[in-house]
């Protein structure tokens, strides 16, 4: 165990090493020879490479292979690009107050599919939680005129979203997957539906209430500062939800009947945790953190709703989860990387607008090499996707 | 002991629990059920479906000529639009019919296939390429470009749903997490190639301000319309390829070695196994057959109608989704299919804004409707339970005894 921690540690050195190759060529270092990356690059594929085949940590030992030669290239392109071009696009605080602004709806909606899937309910209706989350916060922003209200009502919203999915899947034992399907398709019917029955192409009204910024001025206008300096609040509450679920899911007795009931629902059933109450207990809440995210997503970071608004954000959140292999640091992290390069994205249209499209498409793909295998499986609760029927 | 819900009752009333809760949904909003009621038989006019109601002396339409034909044929008519409805109805039942088999082959075998639509998209994408780029290099004759960009989609579908096969063979990755991502990469690189200054963008459309699109298919690639004005999206050749298809599909499944090993594999992988087949293997041919189907779907549309594919396209496109809906009321057979496809395409095509009398409904409210009511049949039909608690109730009451 302390062998294998220690070497584990060492591995992300590997990973450490890596990202400093795409860092080195970037400002404020800016170095302007593509030696550096490259070397350092490769110094961080042997490191990963070494504790791939010495120590057997094929997981986190690919991660550093992976990360080596992405800051390999990512430095090499640096050294080629213009400086003053590089200035306008690697603007450090800024995109790091993008990575969190785009990763907050994420992790909302995928420490929600923990909940539901750490429980064995599989929940592809993630995304259409979101969506009803997204509508129904700019509608009970709207009728009530305080967004307070309106993330309520989006909460209960996305919470509803998942009694229904709980109902069908829980106790009528459908499959969970078509249940899912179901959730997405009436999530979009309904919020178009009532979006254009009520707003028309009108649009929704351009005074909502919307959730506000938390102003810390006092952290000043450095890095930090524009990190952190203005931040919405629901992007500090998300980060508050990430530690909550792991404490709930991981240190309490709550947590350790989902996980039962997500491994072995039979086993849990006979120490007398009722099965059913704690699934559906699960989905409900990842219906109302999916709400959250929605939520935010319509009036915190924008303040309207448009048709379909979510835009597969839901199936990212979901990538996310597999990807952190379902748990709320891993999935956090995820959520972080892939709001990073959306934000990177953004910024990279100074090269070519292609070019930033084509960013979107990664943390799909970084999740199809995670569940392939190629660096290390990531493994599902036992018993995810398993209807349970009582004896 | 409940059994599991089959024939064709459970369809059925699955059909009508999904029109009668999104009856509620209409009534809700329109606050009467004469409202309501007119809503469904706007949908039903919109669809075309009044046509085979419509016995009587129609003209042709054809100038010089007074033939007379029972049923409507001339789409222009000015007096019924059931004609030209008709015919966008079987227009999306085509590729409808196709999505849906997608999703039914994968079915068999025990999979699935949600990746329909990145199978479709990667068709069109692959049909779009070989029809545009072909008679740079090669002068085919049409009929050859046609077959070659046609089969050329198939493959592309059929890669496309076997990388999730062969990862489902291989690792045991489920087919269901890697055909979403698979999915979303194909709405992004096809967006990255066809968005402005995309590899594939035509300079022609970006200059005017249009939709990012890429360059129009020749017209001697364009797939022959029987029915209705060719250029207003008349109803092509393709129809005869999806019926085609329902024929192939019920073939291989039900009359080959393939077939027989597919559906063992689904029925159960474990006693496949020890019978002796190689369950990873049907894995990836029963994706990648799939795919196929999936890219055909986008292929014939490329050809058929849409004649180039643009931005829209690709970030807007549902066939390959409402195919879930088509297979799993359909039950996964071929006739079933045929049938909820047309279902489908019907409630599509009723509910489309152009269609709908815009009294009845604002733009855009149809079409969400439509998207509700797909939705409810796929809710009640993943919940046999729910179907045969309703059946069991029913019989029980006619019979005044109570159920146990």
């Amino acid at each position: 165990m302390h062998i294998a921690w220690g070497s584990r540690r060492l591995a992300f050195v590997g990973i450490a090493i890596g990202v400093f190759a795409a860092l080195v060529a970037l400002p404020p270092i800016g170095a302007r020879s593509p030696v550096f990356p490259i070397a350092i690059g490769l110094l961080a594929v042997a490191t990963g490479l070494a504790f791939w085949l010495i120590r057997g940590e094929r997981r986190v030992g690919g991660y550093a292979i992976a990360a080596g030669l992405a800051g390999l290239l990512i430095g090499y392109f640096a050294t080629r690009s213009s400086p003053t071009k590089l200035d306008t696009v690697v603007v450090w605080g800024a995109l790091f107050a993008a990575m969190l602004r785009y990763a907050t709806p994420l992790a909302f909606a995928s420490l929600g599919g923990l909940f539901s899937e750490r429980s064995g309910v599989v929940n592809i209706g993630l995304e259409g939680m979101m969506l009803m989350g997204a509508f129904f916060a700019v509608w009970g922003s709207d009728v009530t005129g305080s967004w307070e209200l309106g993330v309520l009502i989006a909460l209960a919203a996305g919470g509803a979203m998942g009694l229904l999915h709980a109902v069908f899947s829980v106790s009528l034992r459908s499959d969970q997957i078509v249940g899912g399907t179901a959730i997405n398709f009436l999530a979009l019917g309904i919020s178009s539906y009532l979006f254009f029955k009520l707003y028309g192409s009108q649009g929704t009204p351009s005074n909502l209430s919307t959730i506000p910024d938390v102003h810390l001025g006092f952290l000043g206008h450095g890095f930090i500062g524009d990190v952190f300096g203005s931040l919405n609040l629901m992007i500090w509450i998300g980060i508050i939800v990430v530690f909550v679920t792991w404490i709930v899911v991981f240190k309490t007795p709550i947590g350790l009947r989902i996980r039962a009931c997500g491994e072995h629902p039979r086993a849990a059933d006979t120490v007398g945790i009722d099965v059913y109450a704690v699934r559906y207990a699960a989905v409900v809440v990842s219906g109302v953190l999916a709400g959250a995210g929605g939520a935010y997503l319509s009036i915190g970071l924008g303040s309207a709703f448009t048709e379909n608004m979510t835009a597969g954000r839901g199936f990212i959140a979901l990538a996310a989860l597999i990807f952190g292999g379902w748990r709320p640091f891993g999935a956090a992290a995820a959520c972080l990387l892939f709001g990073f390069a959306s934000a990177l994205g953004v910024n990279l249209q100074a090269y070519s607008t292609s070019i930033s499209t084509l960013f979107t498409a990664l943390p799909y793909l970084l999740t199809l090499v995670a569940v392939a295998g190629v660096i290390g499986r990531t493994i599902p609760p036992a018993a995810d996707g398993i209807p349970y029927k009582k004896q | 002991m409940l059994q599991k819900a089959s024939g064709l009752v459970a369809p059925l009333l699955t059909l009508v629990l999904a029109f009668l809760v999104s009856g509620v949904v209409v009534l809700l909003t329109t606050g009467s059920i004469r409202d309501t009621l007119k809503t469904y038989r706007a949908i039903f006019r919109g669809a075309g479906l009044n046509w085979f109601f419509d016995v009587g002396s129609h003209t042709i339409g054809v100038p010089f000529s007074t033939a007379r034909v029972w049923f409507p044929w001339n789409t222009n008519d000015a007096v019924s639009t059931a004609a030209s409805n008709l015919e966008q109805t079987l227009l999306l039942w085509t590729p409808l019919v196709l999505t849906g088999l997608a999703v039914a082959f994968a079915f068999r075998c025990g999979l699935f296939n949600i990746g329909g639509n990145g199978q479709y998209l990667s068709g069109s994408i692959a049909a779009v390429l070989i029809a545009t780029e072909l008679p740079h290099v090669l002068n085919l004759p049409g009929l050859l470009l046609i077959i070659v960009s046609i089969l050329g989609a198939m493959v592309a579908g059929a890669a496309l749903a076997g990388i999730a096969g062969l990862l489902k063979g291989t690792v045991g990755a489920h087919e269901v997490i890697t055909t979403i991502m698979l999915n979303w990469i194909v709405v992004w690189v096809g967006s990255y190639l066809f968005d402005v200054g995309g590899p594939l963008q035509t300079h022609a459309a970006a200059a005017a301000g249009a939709v990012p699109a890429s360059a129009d298919i020749p017209d001697k690639a364009k797939l022959h319309a029987f029915w209705g004005d060719p250029l207003l999206q008349g109803l092509h050749v393709g129809f005869f390829v999806s019926i085609a298809a329902l024929v192939v599909f019920s073939l291989v499944l039900n009359r080959t070695t393939l077939g027989y090993e597919v559906r063992a594999v689904g029925h159960n992988p474990e006693a496949a196994r020890y019978g002796g087949i190689n369950v990873a293997r049907n894995y990836f041919v029963a994706m990648a057959i799939a795919g196929a189907f999936a890219g055909l779907a986008g292929g014939l549309d490329l050809l058929g109608w849409e004649y180039r594919v643009d931005i829209t396209t690709v970030q807007g496109a549902n066939i390959g989704f409402i195919g879930i809906a088509v297979a799993l009321l359909g039950r996964n057979t071929a006739v079933g299919v045929g049938l909820s496809a047309l279902l489908f395409a019907a409630l599509q095509t009723g509910t489309a804004s152009r269609n709908l009398d815009p009294s009845i409904f604002a733009p855009g409210v149809g079409g969400a409707l439509a998207v509700i009511i797909q939705g409810l049949v796929v809710l009640f039909v993943g919940a046999d339970v729910l179907i045969l608690i309703i059946l069991a109730r029913l019989r029980g009451g006619r019979r005044k005894k109570a159920p146990a």
